[in-house]
């Protein structure tokens, strides 16, 4: 077959324009960590081999670091950064020994005849065909997890393994598997057709809603990974709704997720001990965060049709706390009328549990205790034991709230959480 | 075309019995409406006729026999299909209409293909010139 790619090993920037002047590397490293989903995500369209457009992608990122401070920045970074990659991937091929050789003349065919930039449509289609493949149903979701943040947000095996705390070598051993997964099941890279994208984008949303509360209410992390984790989910959403405008569910997503980040100097004391809502400074919140994700929240209800998506009406109960000046202020009225559609929609335990506390606030202790106790199946689950001893607290039960909390500290792992517990219920 | 093959577990039963002749005749109507994709399958007879045989000591050795299936669970193999799809998504389409997913599970799982045909041992035999000898890599 004929080599139209000339000398792979050369740097591609010369026909891509005129350097501009140097640069400093952290600028460079910006720039790389902006394209480098973008650019990942057309190199495996073009491969359709994950694996080898992750080791194209990161060895073109290595010869760029090499080479902008020397040239300077080219002028479309992410060409350049294409062309790299795909030398790189043509490369890599050659090297290869395991792949059919029809397979590997057909993916370097691809790669010879793709153009270096593609227009915007491909481009988006590319970073969703990326996202919906990460966070398909037939992954586990703690697998969905780590692709997501590998893939698509660009962090390194070490630092997924760090963020979710996870040893190095299990975390690298989930990630083989899941991507093993995607090759041998075939998990076809492509955005799911129209009759399927509702419930892929639920998924989706699913997923990277448990990225963000996994850095929100993760059970040992420190504050740092925490906030790293829920600040990479944050991201992930905007890129969402960037790509899939217009859609109640992604809307929602984003808007939970800026109204509970919102609130992250005011969750915890100068010890890491929990602040309860309710006794949160919340002149400690993040007021611009709040007020986008109540516009958000807002327009999340507007889009949604008849039956309302689960994170929009996530995403107004969360807005009413926003929108309340203080504690007292909150109205606990229109919380419990969204948990009732909440309940409609999801009548699990859970939500039910969440429900009675909502009514606890607007005044009827006795009738949540009643509801929260009618629930089975939360035996083993801390919120509900929890829950339990603050309503018999208020209930002027002393001796068994305090029961309760006992219960509740011996099924969590977080200290702070333990504190709280023994603090407030002695 | 990747294959797939989707294992049907469900309560043991027996498909001779004639209490199964509605669900047989569901198996018939998901036999025509995916008939594109089936290459193969059946129903198995109940658990009870099964037989697991094992080698000891590896390849020539001891062949011991067990009585019974290879694992005694409240849902036991009752029959497979080999599917091909284009995609996972479509193997998944499919089994989730398979009769015996509605009553207990069905694992997809892809099927590795086989590299080498049996006819491609002859044809590696035959002159280099011939014009139908199969392509050699396969067996390289």
């Amino acid at each position: 077959m004929n080599d139209p790619g000339g000398d792979p090993a050369v740097p591609p920037a010369p026909h891509l324009g005129e350097p501009t002047a140097p640069v400093e590397v952290r600028g460079l490293a910006e720039v790389l960590r902006r394209e480098r989903r973008q650019v990942l995500a057309s190199l495996t369209r073009l491969t359709g081999n994950l694996d080898l457009a992750e080791d194209a992608v990161q060895e073109a990122s290595i010869i760029a670091l090499a080479t902008w401070p020397r040239t300077g920045l080219p002028p479309n970074p992410r060409a350049w950064l294409i062309v790299a990659a795909k030398h790189r991937a043509i490369d890599e091929l050659r090297r290869e020994a395991a792949r059919p050789g029809k397979e590997k003349e057909a993916i370097t065919l691809a790669l010879h005849q793709a153009p270096d930039d593609f227009p915007v449509g491909v481009l988006r289609d590319d970073q969703l065909r990326l996202i919906f493949t990460c966070c398909h149903p037939a992954l586990a979701p703690e697998a969905q997890v780590a692709l997501s943040l590998r893939v698509l947000c660009g962090l390194s095996v070490a630092e997924v393994a760090g963020l979710l705390l996870v040893p190095e070598a299990t975390m690298s051993k989930r990630l083989t598997r899941a991507r093993g997964k995607i090759a041998a099941a075939g998990i076809r890279y492509r955005v799911p057709d129209a009759a399927e994208l509702p419930e892929r984008m639920r998924q989706v949303a699913t997923t990277v809603f448990l990225l963000f509360t996994e850095g929100y209410a993760s059970r040992s992390a420190g504050l740092h990974e925490r906030r790293q984790l829920a600040e990479e989910a944050v991201r992930l959403g905007r890129l969402l709704v960037a790509l899939l405008p217009g859609e109640a569910v992604l809307e929602g997503l984003l808007a939970t997720m800026l109204l509970q980040h919102s609130r992250r100097e005011a969750r915890f004391d100068a010890a890491g001990d929990i602040v309860l809502l309710a006794d949160q400074d919340r002149a400690r919140w993040d007021r611009a965060l709040a007020a986008e994700g109540v516009t958000r929240a807002a327009e999340a209800i507007r889009l949604s049709s008849v039956v309302p998506e689960r994170f929009a009406v996530v995403a107004a109960i969360a807005a009413c706390h926003a929108l309340a000046a203080d504690a007292a202020a909150t109205d606990w009225r229109s919380i419990v009328a969204w948990y009732d559609v909440l309940v409609v929609l999801d009548p699990s335990p859970v939500v039910r549990l969440n429900r009675a506390a909502a009514v606890a606030e607007s005044g009827e202790a006795a009738l949540a205790l009643a509801e929260v106790e009618a629930l089975t199946g939360l035996e083993g689950y801390f919120w509900w034991h929890a829950s339990r001893a603050e309503l018999l607290r208020r209930l002027g039960r002393r001796e068994e709230a305090s029961a309760a909390a006992v219960v509740a500290a011996g099924l969590t792992e977080s200290a702070a959480q333990r504190r709280l517990l023994a603090r407030r219920y002695p | 075309m990747p294959s797939y093959v989707a294992l049907i577990y469900t309560p043991d039963v027996d498909w001779s019995a004639p209490e199964y002749a509605g669900e047989m005749a569901e198996y018939g109507a998901f036999g025509e409406a995916a008939a594109s994709v089936i290459r193969g399958g059946a129903a198995l007879y109940h658990t009870p006729t099964a037989t697991t045989v094992r080698v000891t000591g590896g390849k020539g050795g001891d062949v011991v026999l067990s009585d019974g299936p290879y694992a005694e669970t409240k849902e036991a193999l009752t029959g497979f299909y080999l599917l091909e799809c284009t995609d996972l998504d479509e193997a998944i389409r499919v089994a989730a209409m398979i009769p015996g997913a509605w009553s207990g599970a069905v694992e997809v799982r892809p099927a590795l293909p086989m590299t080498a045909p049996p006819e491609s041992a002859t044809a590696a035999e035959a002159p280099a010139h011939s014009s139908d000898a199969r392509p050699t890599s396969v067996t390289t």
